[in-house]
């Protein structure tokens, strides 16, 4: 145990873990889910709202087994190396908005830090704005950081309430089981599915639910996160996580070439749209949010899964933010910003900064 | 008599600002960091090693860990 524990921890281990999110991502593409979406926790949760039918966009409806596998598999590798613990009152409320934010950005882009990278590894260009974004929203983060911004003391609860979130993950797919999707049905018991657009594309269920459980336990053991990839490397130099980054670009891109899945341009790239300054001002605020509550989406589902109830209200605010994208007219699509997209990118700014600026008391 | 970072119950990337912060304070000489969970364990030991110290102990303590790091 102790040298797998190492192993992960390592430069190789980080590397290691990127290549086979890259390598998995694109496959998952090939079997089934949406172009340049193999792996998006962003939309993927946004997908889960609409199944549940906290919003009512018909294309965006299917309860993602991808993101019940990060969580379960991040709690089954924390319990097997003896690092779950239950841990919750760090400013949840904080973690809520921000989770909420984070996912109104991500949805002005169309895409979490992950699908950005995996849109430029399958040749879209938008996605360059949107990662510029992300750098600069998480750079702007690592200012307040500087200035003393935390949200405070986590402490230790009960073990069952870090078992939450995984239990609800785990009823997303009891949920599942009982009402399976049915061929050009858009409900199957109290589940809404898509019948057309990116909810309707997707890898079988236990596909998606191996291939989830494999990240997540990986994913756990090496602390992959995208946002600390670049905040650790703007604050301290400190280039570890971010090797784990580029390399997941690097194999989604190659994976691409080889399974002719790479079409450069920027018009009509799938599930993207081309207002340049929209994908970086959504990605901005997507990666300031990020970077006040921690980690990314991604990390989010991990840090949950090893009983971080702290996350778990990140996810859940994430969650409930698309439901409000959606029903609010503030989600992009193929032809551009929604209606409200971009006042509420603004306000997402303004909410980031108050928190930014009023949250920097001295740790006690 | 050693410096002490309480970094216990902070998450990323808490733990190794304070770290950072107590080395340009003190220059050099020895810092206790203690920390509560692996993550933070793992990125005070890569961060001080980066910055030229010494991680001279890991020691389990409580529900998490006692870290010892020095430069001469």
């Amino acid at each position: 145990m102790t040298t797998i524990k190492n192993f992960f921890a390592t430069r190789w281990g980080i590397i290691s873990v990127g290549a086979f999110i890259g390598v998995f991502a694109q496959l998952l593409q090939k079997w089934g889910n949406p172009a340049n979406m193999g792996i998006c926790v962003a939309c993927f949760e946004r997908d889960m709202a609409g199944a549940l039918g906290l919003h009512r966009a018909a294309v965006v409806q299917y309860i993602r087994p991808e993101i019940i596998g990060f969580v379960l598999g991040s709690l089954i590798a924390a319990y097997a190396f003896r690092e779950f613990r239950a841990r919750v009152g760090s400013a949840p409320i904080v973690r809520f908005v921000l989770g909420a934010f984070a996912m109104i950005g991500a949805l002005v882009f169309l895409g979490c830090p992950w699908r950005a990278v995996l849109r430029l590894a399958g040749g879209d260009g938008n996605a360059i704005f949107g990662l510029l974004g992300l750098i600069g929203g998480i750079w702007v983060g690592t200012l307040f950081l500087k200035g003393g911004y935390n949200l405070g003391r986590t402490q230790k609860t009960h073990t069952s309430v870090g078992w939450l979130l995984p239990l609800i993950m785990l009823g997303f797919l009891v949920l599942m089981l009982i009402f399976p999707q049915v061929q050009g049905q858009e409900k199957s018991g109290v589940l809404f599915y898509s019948v057309k657009g990116p909810g309707s594309m997707h890898a079988p269920l236990i596909v998606s639910l191996v291939i989830g459980l494999l990240i997540g336990f990986l994913a756990q053991r090496s602390r992959f996160c995208t946002m600390g990839a670049i905040r650790d490397f703007v604050l301290f130099k400190q280039a570890h996580l971010l090797l784990g980054f580029i390399t997941l670009v690097v194999v989604a891109f190659i994976v691409n070439l080889i399974l002719g899945q790479f079409n450069p341009g920027f018009a009509k790239q799938p599930v993207a749209h081309t207002m340049s300054l929209w994908n970086f001002g959504g990605m901005v605020l997507a990666g300031l949010a990020f970077a006040l509550a921690g980690g990314c989406p991604g990390r989010q589902l991990f840090l949950a899964g090893e009983g971080d109830g702290d996350a778990a209200v990140f996810v859940l605010g994430m969650i409930v933010g698309a439901g409000i994208s959606h029903n609010f007219g503030l989600a992009s699509s193929p032809d551009g910003v929604g209606p409200y997209g971009i006042p509420a990118v603004i306000i997402g700014l303004l909410a980031c900064l108050f928190i930014g600026f009023t949250m920097r008391k001295e740790v006690a | 008599m050693s410096n002490i970072v309480d970094a216990r119950g902070l998450s990323c990337p808490q733990p190794v600002l304070l770290t950072l912060n107590e080395m340009k304070k003190i220059n050099k000489g020895e810092i206790i960091i203690l920390v509560d969970t692996d993550t933070s364990k793992e990125n005070v030991s890569r961060a001080a090693t980066t910055q030229g110290w010494n991680v001279k102990s890991v020691e389990p303590e409580g529900i998490g860990y006692r870290i010892t790091v020095s430069k001469d």
